[in-house]
């Protein structure tokens, strides 16, 4: 186990950067998530940690030691590939103690060690197998398990559960969580699910376009999204989004499209008339008679809640509900936003007021 | 423009042709026939022509006799014919050994990020491309026992003094075709196990490396595995193509110097029509075919034991 520090790293592919200086911190034992869009450059990041990609300028280091110029063999990192990368000639058994048997240990430590290894991820009866003889699911634990038997500093995961079914993934996604609690190794995990991201981590790297947006604790990003990005990529449904103006009079409140007018806990100091976005999550609006007109447009129950499309201000908002309300498109209702949990940022630069 | 579909009338009873248009097994054959056709006329019949005629004494401008095994025991008792199987032997051996060897390498080597990689391809394509009795014809003026360049530079680099006898001396000649067939051989299989390489995905790399492989290990446990399917196949070809070469002995050494580079196909050729004797020409063809067996039948049961490409029976 190991910190892991990443400081003002930045990529180029032949003269075309991916990665402007990015900078993160990981602590000894610490569960961390680069989340992002597709094409952010977080497997690249991932991929400069373990050794794949040269770094073009910045530092990454793992415990001490500047790993720049260290190959990745020496850096006594894991890493579970897309793809897997099992090695397809070679049993479940040979693939989990491969790197033990280049390393020279004797085959009864091999054994042993891929042994324990297959009981902790339910592998044993699996072991004389080849890897096109397993599910998904198994090939996806043997990746893990290969990983494990090293027993390295750090383990990476590149989008691990990408290739699963919708279920698995769920089952994965625990089991993952419970094998960092039982060994307790730091882990840097790349996916472009912001649920994973939330579900999985100890810490969040959102990434976009090649640089980081914010780190934080899942429901900091939550609660105090730095800036419009991160507000819109973190929570599901997406955070609505409003462009208009604060207007203080007395009390503060937002003037939307179309007249709407929204309430605002308090405005910045000297903000009156400044153009702002208004964002509100789905699930922070609730029906109330000082609300503003609303019109529904589709009515999609799930359960255990509903979400709830409608018009306001001529703008389509997403609003989710948990109690059951009896709605029908073109219903007229009134919607209120929770004014302490509303976020407001500036229009031009999107950073948060 | 709505078409309203007529009630489709069955007719009652359909000619036989159009039955048997709708029978599977029928248009089955029906479209396999041009296959077999082209197969029976091209391939089977000229082997049962070649089988019998091993049988007879046919010559040319004669009509032959069935003579039995007669040609097969006149030929267990010709030195020349068992030169002829040894020099086929060693032909092969060392030149399917040397091809593979090389061909390894350079794809290993143009799989690699190069400059100028099409460039060097297309170069290692070449001696596959020139027709083989233009590349003979090449080799035959190196060898030449007063033009050889070879010859040439090496005293001129004062390192030898005499012209070397590269098709006078028999296992001069040996090595010489060997040499030549090596030459030709090399970019098939090279460029064949390229393709192989290729389908190779480089994220096994990428983990072998984070397992800690050396270079020697990632080629040892990843690229040679991953590898043999295609080596099986290439391989095969190779043995099977060199072991029947015609073209490029009877182009060099004609067989020569006295009968040391005869193969079984170049001997069998002189038997037969430089000599007219088509029955044992025949023969010494045949003689052949349970050598192509064996090395087919290696290669076959050679492939069948890569069993994670198969899966397993559970
Ligand atoms: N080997 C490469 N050569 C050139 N560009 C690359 C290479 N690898 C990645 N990129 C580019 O870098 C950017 C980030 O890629 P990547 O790290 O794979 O994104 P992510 O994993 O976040 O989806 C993309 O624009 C991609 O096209
Ligand atoms: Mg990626």
């Amino acid at each position: 186990m190991s910190s892991v520090h990443i400081r003002d790293v930045r990529k180029s592919f032949g003269g075309f950067e991916v990665l402007h200086g990015v900078t993160v911190p990981i602590e000894d034992g610490e569960f961390v998530v680069l989340v992002g869009p597709s094409g952010c450059g977080k497997s690249t990041l991932l991929r400069m940690l373990a050794g794949l990609e040269n770094i073009t300028s910045g530092t990454i280091s793992i415990g001490e030691r500047v790993v720049n110029n260290v190959q990745p063999k020496e850096r006594d990192i894991a890493m579970v590939f897309q793809n897997y990368a099992l090695y397809p000639h070679m049993t479940v058994g040979e693939n989990m103690g491969f790197s033990l048997k280049l390393r020279g240990a004797s085959t009864s430590e091999i054994n042993k060690r891929v042994q324990r290894a297959a009981e902790i991820l339910a592998l044993t009866p699996l072991l004389e197998r080849y890897p096109r003889q397993l599910s998904g699911g198994q090939r996806q634990r043997v990746a893990m398990g290969r990983a494990i038997v090293r027993d390295p500093q750090v383990f990476l995961f590149d989008e691990p559960l990408s290739n699963l079914d919708a279920k698995l993934r769920v089952a994965m996604r625990t089991e993952i969580k419970e094998l960092h609690q039982r060994l307790k190794t730091t882990t840097v995990y790349v996916t472009h699910d912001q649920i994973e991201a939330m579900t999985m981590a100890d810490k969040i790297v959102v990434m976009h376009d090649g640089i980081v947006e914010q780190i934080g604790s899942p429901l900091d990003l939550y609660d105090k999204p730095d800036n419009q990005f991160v507000a819109g990529f973190i929570g599901s449904p997406a955070m609505n989004f409003l462009k208009g103006k604060v207007a203080v009079n007395g009390t503060a409140s937002f003037e939307g499209p179309n007249g709407v007018k929204l309430p605002l806990k308090s405005a910045p100091a000297n903000s009156n008339g400044q153009a702002v976005v208004y964002g509100v999550r789905p699930e922070h609006f609730t029906i109330a008679d000082d609300g503003a007109d609303a019109e529904i447009i589709v009515v999609e129950p799930t359960g255990s809640e509903t979400q709830v499309y409608a018009k306001l201000g001529g703008e389509q908002v997403v609003a989710v509900f948990r109690e059951r309300h009896q709605f029908n498109p073109g219903d007229k209702v009134k919607l209120k936003p929770d004014p302490s949990l509303v976020h407001l940022f500036d229009e031009t630069t999107g950073k948060r007021l | 423009m709505a078409v309203i579909a007529e009630p489709v009338v069955q007719a009652p009873r359909a000619s036989l042709l159009s039955r048997a248009l709708e029978n599977r097994s029928f248009l089955g054959s029906l479209f396999m026939l041009p296959a077999i056709l082209i197969l029976v006329l091209f391939l089977a019949y000229p082997l049962a022509l070649g089988f019998w005629l091993g049988l007879t004494d046919t010559s040319i401008g004669g009509t032959g006799h069935y003579v039995g095994i007669a040609n097969f025991v006149s030929l267990a008792k010709d030195s020349v014919f068992w030169l002829s199987v040894f020099n086929t032997i060693f032909y092969t051996v060392t030149a399917s050994v040397v091809k593979f060897a090389i061909g390894l390498y350079l794809a290993v080597l143009l799989n690699e990020r190069l400059p100028f990689k099409s460039i060097l391809r297309a170069i290692v394509l070449l001696p596959f491309v020139v027709p083989t009795v233009l590349s003979a014809i090449a080799f035959w003026w190196i060898y030449d026992s007063q033009f050889s360049i070879i010859s040439w530079v090496l005293i001129k680099a004062g390192l030898i003094h005499n012209y070397i006898e590269f098709l006078g001396d028999p296992w001069n000649a040996r090595w010489s075709v060997v040499v030549a067939n090596i030459w030709r051989g090399v970019p098939f299989v090279a460029i064949t196990l390229l393709a192989g390489l290729q389908t190779i995905s480089p994220s096994l790399y990428e983990a072998a490396n984070l397992d800690g492989a050396t270079n020697w290990q990632r080629f040892r446990y990843i690229t040679l595995p991953m590898l043999s399917p295609i080596i099986a196949v290439v391989m095969t070809f190779s043995v099977l193509m060199t072991f029947t070469d015609f073209q490029l002995i009877y182009t060099i050494t004609r067989g020569g110097p006295i009968n040391a580079t005869h193969l079984m196909a170049t001997l069998s050729f002189q038997r037969a029509i430089t000599g007219g004797h088509l029955g044992e020409g025949a023969a010494i063809s045949n003689a052949m075919i349970p050598f192509l067996v064996a090395a087919i039948l290696l290669s076959f049961f050679g492939l069948q034991r890569t069993r994670w490409q198969q899966g397993g029976r559970d």
